[in-house]
């Protein structure tokens, strides 16, 4: 036994178990703290067993459970003694108690974390920890630097899985489909809120810019990642971020808070040189025509920025050299030569996006010079294999020139000890923090922040005239210059961290730019810079099955989306319903369809225009009496909830969770008006009447709350409502107050206004030709793809159609799983025949006889 | 498209027995091992469907004659064998192992001290590592299984055993959803996959994943 192995970490708990087993077991092993890594494993862990005949062990358990076997013990009937070992002889025990004592060893070490409801917990801890075994490994494994160094190891893991669903609204889910009982106290609570009314609220006051903070105000500083001029955002950039941060901002003001919402375009950058060049204009004069691209794209989606800037101005200039400065006085800017590509025909330095080839990492072979797009690493352009400019596809050459680079590592402890706070008591998604760990875990480097380019902001340093600052450094300067062309006094709200909240909205691969990289430079600048509090990053949003492509003419563009005849608002709310929270989403067309018919039309829609259309229907357009009993007040109570949850989560950015509290809600109502009847009861006697008058009521109050809490996500549709309500200006101002409360805005006697249809029907036909007009070279993409591949040859013709086959049968089974129009899946099936057709020719059979095996598939 | 291993074909190796029943008793704080409550990737009704499927199909494979009673407990549904006397066994692997030794081929559970921690390890990797595993990970997976299939006919080497049996219940909707491609870059562990679905009386009611043996992208990119 003695070629055994076992390499084991500091501060790793599940070493503890191992040890003691071995210890326990008398197994005999040499323990090893140097570095051991699996080879087939994509990740290091501890601890690793390797046996005498060569295979790794990686997992704990079965490691003590080996060293349990070959110490001659049965393992087998392990699990049917526990009981009786832990009644009899605590000494056989052990295992189970000691494998189970390792996992809670970091947390319940200090006493202080267990609820005293759990006494029994605790005393068996003590009595496990107190054995000889656990104190010795124990300090093994902390090496005499106490609970601190196992602290050190858990934070920098990354979080497990299951953590990463932010824990306490997981319930919702199961929920959801349960109606949730109301209890009486609810009830009645509820009750006494609505008959609060609306009082006497002062409307609330006029957005007026400049927006600055204010003393004894909640202010909200919100951004969202600049966009890159160039770039025709697509909708995974639009939910991403603007939109996004827009849904918040528009929250925050409904909330009462103090909000600013600024961004704006990327604009430096070798891509805009080039841009330039192709279309014979000055980079300046680019930026200016896709900034108003931009501008009028966000227009239509209605984001309601404060300010909508861009970064090739003069205050971008002074800030960033200002920080620059700053950062070199202070001695963290260390000068260094780079080795950078050259291009000897296209005469020029090659920044990172012009270079492609092999990843050293993966062997990817489309890796960009500054990341690879399939291992996500990143990388030194010089460090690729078979690099080739992209523009001229010729092999650049390595040259060295003279660099500054940001001192990261001296700025480490500095970083690590402001997110520890930042993290604690903001809101950051799971994603920012893991990938914020990554980093750290993989350790900081110095980075480059100058370039060779013309097209920047220029270094203000003499040594280093000529150069320009590189795009990461620059462009989240951009946040607080624009913010400087919105306001001379934009020093209240980037220098002031005491009473500014700032919210960083953007995708998930900006993250490390804005968790690490920035905060080192305001951090090491030493100028009291705001930063930032609540980092909210989302997923990736795919187009159909696919990934949005520019180049292959694939998905929706931001310019094109209002092309397609469907309102603004519908987008809105379909890529809100979709955002990419948690996990990547996909947008589709089917589904958008769907959704607007089932969601928007049969249920909201249809909610808010039964409850006016009642109103000016049988009560000549006035809300009429209403007599609370049981019933309504329970619904009162449902709305209630619905509208705590929704302000809970939207105060925790879960913008897609609380859109389906509106949901909720109307689905109660129109539960409510089926079961009351008001059509006929206000054909009875004098108490249906009364009756079919207060569920009336009732409902456009309803129908008025929702209005409100639709403002945020579709501020048209929202307006329109409150329009034909005649809606009194303080009611949603009223409603949000605090953790939120339900009241009777619409009083009997109001009169409202006209009602109409909110929302129309998306037509199946409509839907296929936008998905034709989108999508539609896709097909002919899959097509010259296999082209590729297929020779005349009919064999290699074969090939490429059972190719093809494979893929429309599985387009057919899953538009038939997603139970899309019949009209759809006829069409496909049709397809699919012809393929099968296409494929017996080039086999040389006869596709005549089986017609009917066709059509099973 | 292709016809492949006929259902008549399907024999169970194994000659039944009666099945003696074992008493369970762990200590309180095993009985209910889930303080992961929170939601992971694969919608919980799937995951209890699956587990309980698998387990009735590795009932079939092992030649039980009458399906055992099953249930789920916790949110992340884990299985529970109900028994007519003694307390209820409780996961996945400890229901599996202990199926195996009732129908009296602890071979399957691996035939050296050595092969059973192996198989126990990928038992467990099955339960801790698939299971639940978030989407952008599933390629961190399929890369493990990949590089450690490199050099081997079964996940216990030569031998086949439970961990086969498990992995390929668990990782068959993975498979079923990746491209003709994917699964060429994955090629160790498609080859070790189509192995065993057509491992005798493994496959059950999953439906057969088309791998092809031919490949299609050996330019390494187009």
């Amino acid at each position: 036994m003695s070629e055994m192995k076992l390499f084991v970490s500091d501060g790793n708990p599940h070493c503890l178990k191992v040890l003691a087993v071995a210890e326990l077991t008398g197994v005999k092993c040499d323990i090893c703290h140097a570095k051991r890594l699996v080879p087939f494993l994509s990740h290091p862990v501890r601890p690793v067993l390797l046996l005498p005949c060569g295979q790794h062990l990686f997992k704990a358990n079965p490691i003590c459970l080996y060293f349990l076997e070959v110490s001659g013990r049965d393992v087998c009937d392990l699990t049917s003694q526990w009981l009786e070992w832990e009644a009899a002889e605590l000494q056989e025990a052990t295992v189970v108690d000691i494998v189970l004592w390792a996992a809670l060893y970091p947390l319940l070490s200090n006493s202080s974390f267990l609820p005293d409801k759990l006494q029994c917990v605790a005393r068996w801890f003590e009595q496990v920890n107190a054995l000889p075994v656990c104190q010795t490994v124990a300090q093994r494994v902390q090496q005499q630097k106490s609970l601190e160094s196992l602290k050190r190891f858990l934070q920098k893991q990354p979080l497990p899985p299951a953590r990463c669903r932010n824990a306490p609204l997981c319930n919702r889910a199961e929920e959801e489909d349960a109606e949730r009982e109301m209890t009486d106290e609810e009830i009645q609570a509820a009750g006494a809120t609505w008959s609060r009314g609306l009082a006497d609220r002062p409307t609330p006051a006029e957005r007026r810019h400049p927006i600055l903070p204010q003393e004894g105000k909640r202010n909200v500083l919100i951004t969202s990642a600049l966009p890159y001029v160039n770039n025709v955002p697509h909708l995974g950039n639009i939910i991403g971020c603007v939109l996004s941060a827009d849904v918040f901002a528009r929250y925050g003001r409904l909330r009462g808070w103090n909000a600013l919402f600024v961004c704006g375009t990327d604009e430096y950058g070798t891509a805009t040189e080039n841009k330039a060049r192709e279309e014979g204009l000055s980079p300046q004069e680019i930026c200016d025509k896709y900034h108003a691209v931009h501008a009028s794209i966000y227009k239509w989606f209605q984001i309601d920025f404060d300010h909508f800037g861009r970064t090739t101005t003069e205050k971008q200039t002074e800030i960033a050299q200002d920080i620059f400065w700053r950062l070199y006085d202070r001695g963290f800017l260390i000068p260094d030569t780079v080795d950078q590509l050259h291009c000897e025909n296209c005469q020029r330095f090659l920044a990172d996006r012009f270079v492609e080839g092999i990843c050293p990492n993966c062997r990817y072979p489309e890796a960009r010079g500054d990341q690879c797009d399939k291992c996500g690493r990143l990388i030194n352009a010089v460090e690729l294999k078979d690099p080739q400019c992209k523009v001229c596809k010729r092999t650049p050459v390595v040259r060295s020139s003279a660099h500054l680079f940001l001192d990261l590592p001296k700025l480490e402890s500095q970083l690590e000890q402001w997110l520890e706070q930042s993290m604690s008591t903001g809101n950051w998604t799971s994603n920012a923090r893991h990938i914020t760990r990554s980093w750290l875990r993989d350790g900081l480097k110095p980075r480059c922040i100058t370039r060779d380019l013309r097209w920047g902001t220029p270094v203000p340093h003499p040594d280093f005239s000529g150069k320009v600052f590189y795009v990461w450094f620059d462009a989240p300067i951009g946040y607080l210059s624009i913010t400087a062309s919105y306001t001379d006094e934009w020093e209240k709200w980037w220098k002031n961290p005491e009473k500014v909240e700032l919210y960083n909205f953007m995708a998930k691969d900006n993250v490390p730019f804005h968790s690490v990289v920035f905060p080192c430079s305001l951090l090491g600048a030493q100028d009291n810079y705001t930063l930032v509090s609540n980092l909210i990053a989302t997923e990736y949003l795919n187009y159909e099955d696919t990934k949005f492509s520019k180049s292959r003419g694939v998905g929706v563009f931001g310019d094109m989306a209002k092309d397609t005849d469907i309102p603004s608002d519908v987008w809105r709310f379909y890529l809100l319903y979709l955002r990419p929270e948690g996990q990547d989403s996909a947008f589709s067309w089917a589904d958008m369809a769907l959704k607007n018919n089932s969601e928007l039309l049969n249920n909201l829609g249809n909610f808010i225009n039964r409850a006016g259309m009642f109103a000016s229907k049988f009560f000549e357009g006035r809300v009429p009496q209403m007599e609370l009993q049981q019933e309504d007040k329970r619904l009162l109570a449902q709305v209630g909830f619905e509208l705590r949850q929704y302000i809970q989560l939207l105060d925790r950015v879960r913008i897609r969770d609380a859109l389906k509290c509106i949901l909720n809600i109307s689905r109660h109502g129109n539960q409510y008006i089926q079961v009351n009847e008001p059509w006929k009861k206000i054909k009875g006697g004098d108490e249906d009447r009364l009756r079919a008058g207060t569920v009336t009521g009732v409902s456009v109050n309803v129908a008025c709350l929702l209005s409100a809490m639709l403002r945020p996500y579709m501020p048209a549709v929202s307006a329109t409502i409150r329009e034909q309500l005649c809606a009194p200006a303080n009611c949603a101002d009223a409603m949000f107050q605090g953790a939120g409360s339900f009241v009777c805005t619409l009083p009997a006697g109001h009169r409202i206004g006209t009602i109409s249809p909110l929302f129309q029907k998306l037509e199946a036909e409509q839907i296929e030709s936008l998905k034709r007009r989108f999508g539609g070279q896709q097909d002919e993409e899959l097509r010259t793809d296999y082209k590729h591949a297929a020779c005349s040859t009919s064999r290699s013709r074969s090939w490429w159609l059972t190719l093809v086959l494979l893929f429309q049968g599985d387009r057919v089974r899953a538009l038939k799983a997603q139970k899309a129009e019949k009209t759809l899946i006829t069409a496909e099936v049709a397809k699919l025949l012809q393929l099968k057709k296409q494929l017996a020719a080039a086999e040389g059979k006869n596709p005549e006889p089986s017609p009917q095996k066709g059509k099973k598939k | 498209m292709q016809k492949t291993l006929s259902e008549s074909k399907r024999c169970s190796p194994i000659t039944v027995k009666s099945l003696p029943v074992r008493s369970n008793h762990g200590p309180a704080a095993l009985q209910s091992p889930s303080n992961r409550a929170e939601q992971r990737s694969c919608p919980q009704w799937r995951r209890a469907n699956m587990a309980l499927m698998e387990l009735a199909s590795l009932e079939k494979s092992l030649g039980f004659k009458k399906a055992n009673k099953y249930s789920t407990q916790g949110n992340n549904k884990t299985p529970i064998l109900q028994s007519n006397k003694g307390a209820p066994l409780i996961g996945l692997v400890t229901i599996a192992s202990h199926l195996v030794q009732e129908a009296a081929q602890p071979e399957l559970l691996g035939r050296t001290a050595e092969q059973r921690a192996v198989v126990r390890q990928w038992l467990e990797y099955r339960v801790t590592q698939l299971d639940g595993c978030p989407k952008e990970d599933i390629r961190s997976i399929l890369k493990e299984l990949n590089q450690y299939l490199e050099d081997k006919v079964y996940l216990a080497g030569s031998d086949f055993t439970l961990a086969d049996i498990l992995l390929y219940y668990g990782v068959h909707h993975i498979m079923a959803d990746l491209s003709v491609q994917e699964k060429e870059q994955h090629m160790n562990l498609s080859r070790w996959f189509d192995h065993i679905q057509h491992y005798p009386g493994i496959r059950q009611h999953l439906p057969l994943v088309v791998v092809l043996r031919n490949r299609l992208y050996t330019g390494g990119h187009h």
